[in-house]
């Protein structure tokens, strides 16, 4: 019940940004037309989403989505807070359906394979697109339960000296092994948020999923915490295909390949990370990256 | 005059002083210049200054008095009884007052009554007379003064608001110790008797001894004579109904809980929450009924047919435990789900989707992350359901024998501790036989058991809720 | 830029297992359901055995007899003299009735078998129809008058699928009973009785009145005292208290008090109100003593709750132009807050009412045949009723029994209602 309060809560800022915005900036109230201008498609999709429309019970909360994920890309996507890039982000594998108001519509692909088939399975979709949340979610068991949960409970390994090494392996790709080797059954809500989130992110990759969305991971961390995430996230590129939500551009840019730019549901520009943060082709992408509002 | 006449006018007595206090305000306002406001407070607390002076110390005078006359009229008659009376034990002496108060009621004109009684009866009667008497002239005329007293101190500077507030603050403050008093009461109310109980029986033969059977005899000579106090029977006798009502309650209180607050849809929910909840709201007496007249019958006969049906030498009492405990059980499967709910719903969603979003089923999330990180809480809830099971009454009392045997098998008829309290105490009884006294050592017994897991309980769940906030 | 070669492979095992785990899911979801479902079967089947059982007692079987109202049998001389009347043999002149109904009745075994079809009771019933109109003194006339219990649950079972309930009955007697409903002289009628009458031994005489005002009395005691002192005592938690020791102690005691078993109130009143301060036992005015201390925590955790809900703009609101902090509380916060708290009242009230163990211990579970008329005069309650007539031999009782649990859970059912009906209609929306 509280989460689906929560996440209804988490939509009405639309309306703030919607007043503040028709203050300061008078074009942003023209958005009825708007095209997506970049290079939204790719040739190498690991995901396709077309035409893309999420509706909170009557409030609509994505428009006219279009937008490719390629093979082992970091996309980010950027936009003020409530223009619906979380929403986007979780309707990608399907974390929107523990919320009962919430429907979407249009085509999600991944290679090939409509996600929100009626027939389609979530938990396996889940087992290949893998999710780390915007504050740090640790199961309140040890560290090692927490990344031996995922492959637990798909069956993934038989012996115990398997669980030992993808729980090792895990932790190393997350950065985390060598903080934790001592104390792998030392509960893994004692760490740091930090450590808390590197660990959410091993919990993730322990299941080898294709896709990892990752949701402001480091929105409640500090900044060595955030750079030690955002190295992790370059290093994972090389095996996943990475779409991160986030709130800070500074960090779109250093981490991404591609950047899309949400606005009031709306996605207004996706480009390589450069362009957009050098010369980006859209008036609204220009205001927010100059700090106009955001 | 007699009590309620005498209320009534101490009642009138306010009101006039409310109102003469109220007055007398308004006058000295108008006397100086500026109006009442040249008064420290508005007229209305004047007024309510007056009547509470008025009121109060007269209506505690009453009330003490009311208290206090029984025990000081009972002395006053004893001593003038003939001196060999007076040196009776105690209960025959008692006896004797109840006589003599019998007669003054105009109750009884029985064959032996001694001339003695007849005049005490008498002086009774007068002595009732000049108590009521004097109480009345003393309430009436404490309160007249004190609230002449208060009217004439008024003074427009008075802090009048200020006193009356104190006054409404020290009501308020009286009435949350009630709980307090309450507290001190029950462990007073029951140590005091325990106390006398031990000196009689050893607390090691209470303890520790397994024979229960408190009836005394009649001829000291008799087989038993003294009585045997040994609890531990009705201990396991309470901790066997309890535990097969808590085999039932907590499973399928706690898989009910997790079915509507996880799985149900909200319209479901609305439904069946309340269906569940009317559970606990049916009055255990009914329970009692329903255990003793269509479920133990209900189990004795099953019983019968199944065992001759497996050819087994085994029959199930019609005062079985297993009968009290399931009966027990239903009653407490909504106290559980209730409990379980909150604790369930404590736990934050990002949990959930933490689980969800690693591709866990629903069952899979409850059962390895919802569950184990609500389990303090749903602990708590079960040691809750388990004090409630320990201290239920009426079904035990209804449904479960009277007989101490020392059995852990459900079939056969046990006894409880809230049974023997309730019938060593129900009917007349004398404070002086350890039968009655052992209800107050076992109520003791009780209390502390129960307080020790709800203090408990409330401590682990309180932190748990901690945890999350 | 190549998948990771691991990647296939999971999937595979995660498609292996799906069956296996999909079953769990679905066997988890089925204990849900499950348990749901036995709470709700356990609710249903209380309900219709009670029903069941209860319903045949607002029903009593009356006999239609031809009585000839002799003054002389009855052994009045002076018809205007209502000692006489009120003093008649009434009794007499149904035996009379009853012999010559069936005068191949000689035995005294058999007669006094004879005697038994009619309630011991139905003298009174001529009785009044004699004070009504002493004209029909002398007259023979039909009387329906209230049969005997036994030939009540007889005449009730006949029709049931078990068969008619004997029990002690010899042939004879059942062929008296069955002769007199073959000619139409015994009818099943509204019983009146278990609504205006006291307890009583014999079952067709016995009625919930006596308890019903009982407990009315009771609550009425425990309402007056447990609303004001636990409004009393929430509002010092709430608005007063500082956070110290002191006052976690009293919250400690409170939350206890609500959990401590309802039994030990029982002892509490029995050592204090009735060993220590000699008030007498039975009476009302003690039982709602003792039941206000029970529901004192609840009502006092219901009260905060409600007054907590008050946002505190209005408490800054009223202080910001001046008023004290008992006008706040008496002018804003205790009528905003009120609906609240009456529901708490009215839900302690209906755990006040079904309340039974503790009323046992302060003696109102005596045998009282007086509907009681005060908060002193010596009665019982409702559930401690059921509980006498639940111990009752008499098959009769049964039913009764069964008949004033229904009356008491409709009670019950009626003020929780009343509450949930004054949170949906009072509630405020802050």
């Amino acid at each position: 019940m509280e989460a689906i309060v929560d996440q209804t809560a988490k939509v009405d800022p639309m309306n703030k940004v919607n007043t503040e915005l028709s203050k300061e900036n008078p074009e942003a109230h023209d958005l009825s037309g708007l095209e997506t201008v970049g290079i939204p498609f790719t040739d190498t999709a690991k995901m396709s989403m077309r035409d893309v429309n999420v509706f909170y019970a009557d409030k609509q909360a994505i428009f006219d989505v279009s937008l490719d994920i390629g093979q082992n890309e970091v996309l980010a996507m950027i936009g003020p807070s409530g223009c619906g890039k979380s929403t986007f982000l979780r309707c990608l594998n399907r974390m929107n359906d523990t919320i009962d108001i919430c429907s979407v519509q249009g085509s999600l692909k991944l290679e090939g394979q409509d996600i929100y088939d009626p027939k389609l399975d979530v938990v396996p979709l889940r087992a290949r697109v893998g999710m780390v949340f915007q504050k740090p979610n640790p199961f309140p068991k040890s560290i090692y339960d927490n990344v031996a949960y995922g492959p637990r409970i798909h069956g993934l390994v038989n012996r115990r000296t398997d669980l030992d090494e993808i729980v090792e392996t895990s932790l190393q790709k997350a950065g985390l092994w060598k903080e934790v080797r001592d104390r792998l059954h030392s509960p893994g809500t004692g760490l740091s948020g930090g450590q808390q989130q590197r660990l959410c992110i091993a919990r993730t990759i322990a299941v080898s999923p294709e896709v990892i969305l990752m949701d402001e991971p480091c929105s409640a961390l500090d900044p060595i915490a955030t750079a030690k995430i955002e190295e992790l996230i370059a290093e994972l590129s090389e095996n996943f295909t990475i779409a991160i939500v986030t709130h800070s551009m500074q960090q779109a840019a250093r981490v991404s390949h591609r950047t899309a730019y949400f606005h009031l549901g709306k996605l207004v520009e996706v480009n390589e990370t450069e362009k957009v943060f050098t010369n980006p082709d859209h008036k609204l992408t220009e205001a927010y990256i100059t700090g106009r509002f955001g | 005059m007699n009590t309620s006449t005498l209320l009534v006018t101490i009642i009138i007595l306010i009101a006039v002083a409310y109102i003469l206090g109220r007055g007398r305000s308004l006058v000295l306002a108008d006397a100086s210049k500026g109006g009442f406001r040249n008064l420290n407070s508005l007229p209305f607390y004047y007024g309510t200054l007056t009547a509470l002076w008025c009121g109060i110390p007269s209506l505690i005078l009453v009330g003490v008095w009311l208290i206090m006359d029984g025990s000081i009229i009972d002395q006053l008659l004893i001593k003038s009884f003939p001196a060999e009376v007076t040196t009776l034990p105690p209960s025959e002496l008692g006896l004797i007052l109840n006589t003599v108060k019998n007669i003054a009621a105009g109750n009884m004109v029985g064959s032996d009554t001694q001339p003695y009684m007849t005049q005490a009866a008498q002086s009774l009667k007068n002595i009732n007379q000049t108590s009521q008497m004097a109480m009345t002239v003393l309430a009436i005329s404490v309160g007249i003064l004190l609230a002449a007293f208060s009217w004439w101190r008024i003074r427009p500077e008075q802090k009048a608001r200020l006193q009356v507030e104190g006054a409404f603050k020290f009501f308020l403050l009286a009435c949350s110790c009630l709980a307090i008093l309450t507290t001190i009461g029950i462990v007073f109310s029951v140590i005091f008797e325990s106390i006398k109980f031990f000196k009689t029986v050893p607390i090691t033969d209470f303890l520790f001894g397994l024979q229960w059977s408190p009836q005394m005899a009649i001829r000291a000579d008799q087989v038993g004579s003294s009585g045997a106090f040994g609890a531990i029977p009705l201990f396991v006798g309470t901790l066997l109904i309890s535990f097969i009502a808590l085999v039932l309650a907590v499973p399928v209180g706690l898989m009910s809980a997790i079915y509507l607050s996880e799985y149900a849809s909200p319209r479901v929910r609305t439904y069946v929450k309340p269906l569940i909840e009317m559970l606990a709201g049916i009055p255990t007496v009914v329970y009692g009924f329903f255990a003793a007249l269509t479920i133990a019958p209900l189990l004795r006969d099953g019983g019968a047919w199944t065992f001759e049906f497996l050819g087994l030498q085994m029959s199930i009492s019609s005062e079985s435990a297993l009968a009290a405990g399931l009966v027990m059980g239903v009653m407490i499967i909504p106290f559980v789900s209730s409990l379980s709910d909150d604790v369930i719903s404590a736990v934050p969603q990002s949990l959930r989707d933490g689980s969800l979003g690693l591709g866990a089923t629903k069952s899979e999330t409850i059962k390895q992350v919802v569950i184990p990180a609500a389990l303090p809480g749903i602990v708590g809830g079960v040691l809750l359901a388990a004090s409630r099971a320990i201290g239920e009454t009426m079904i035990v009392v209804m449904a479960a024998g009277l007989a101490a045997n020392l059995t852990a098998n459900p079939l056969e008829s046990v006894t409880t501790v809230t049974v023997q309290i309730v019938t060593l105490l129900v009917g007349d009884q004398e404070f002086d036989s350890p039968k009655t006294l052992s209800a107050f050592a076992l109520g003791l017994m009780l209390f502390t058991v129960t307080l020790a897991l709800n203090y408990f309980a409330l401590h682990v769940v309180r932190k748990y809720r901690e945890q999350y906030e | 830029m190549t998948p990771s070669p691991k990647t296939p492979n999971t999937m595979d095992v995660v498609n292996k297992n799906l069956a296996k785990r999909y079953r769990k899911e679905k066997m988890f979801r089925f204990y849900g359901i499950a348990s749901i479902s036995f709470g709700l079967l356990c609710l249903l089947f209380l309900f219709t055995d009670i029903i069941g059982k209860g319903h045949s007692a607002f029903f009593q079987t009356y006999v239609k007899l031809p009585v000839v109202m002799s003054a002389d049998a009855l052994g009045i001389t002076d018809v205007n003299d209502p000692h006489q009347i009120a003093g008649g043999n009434y009794q007499g002149v149904l035996k009379q009735a009853l012999r010559e109904r069936f005068p191949e009745v000689t035995d005294r075994r058999g007669k006094r078998a004879l005697y038994g079809i009619v309630s011991n009771g139905a003298g009174y019933e001529l009785r009044a129809l004699v004070e009504n109109n002493p004209d029909i003194l002398n007259t023979s006339l039909d009387v329906w008058v209230l049969a005997d219990d036994d030939i009540d649950t007889y005449v009730k079972s006949r029709s049931s699928r078990e068969g008619a309930y004997t029990g002690r009955f010899t042939e004879q007697q059942i062929s008296w009973i069955e002769s007199l409903i073959e000619s139409g002289n015994v009818e099943e009628r509204f019983n009146t009785t278990f609504f205006t009458a006291g307890d009583s031994r014999e079952p067709e005489q016995a009625g919930i009145r006596g308890a019903m005002m009982g407990s009315l009395f009771t609550l009425l005691v425990t309402l007056a005292l447990s609303f004001p002192i636990g409004v009393a005592a929430a509002v010092y938690l709430e608005e007063y208290a500082k956070k110290n020791k002191f006052t976690d102690f009293i919250e400690v005691n409170i939350n206890n008090l609500a959990a401590v078993p309802s039994i030990i109130f029982g002892l509490l009143g029995l050592a204090i109100f009735i060993n220590f301060f000699e008030m007498p036992r039975s009476i009302p005015l003690v039982g709602g003593f003792v039941l206000t201390l029970m529901t004192l925590p609840t009502i006092i955790i219901s009260s905060r709750a409600a007054i907590k809900a008050v946002p505190p703009s209005i408490r800054e609101a009223a202080m910001g132009i001046g008023a004290s902090k008992m006008q706040v509380i008496l002018h804003h916060v205790l009528p905003l807050a009120m609906p609240g708290m009456l529901t708490g009242a009215i839900i302690g009230m209906a755990q006040a009412l079904g309340e039974t163990a503790p009323l046992l211990m302060i003696g109102m579970v005596a045998f009282i045949v007086d509907v009681p008329s005060g908060i002193t005069d010596p009665s019982t309650v409702l559930p401690v009723q059921i509980f006498l007539w639940a111990d009752s031999p008499e098959r009769a009782f049964v039913e009764r029994t069964s008949a004033a649990i229904m009356v008491l859970l409709g009670f019950l059912v009626v003020m929780n209602a009343l509450a949930v009906w004054l949170r949906k209609r009072l509630e405020r929306r802050w």
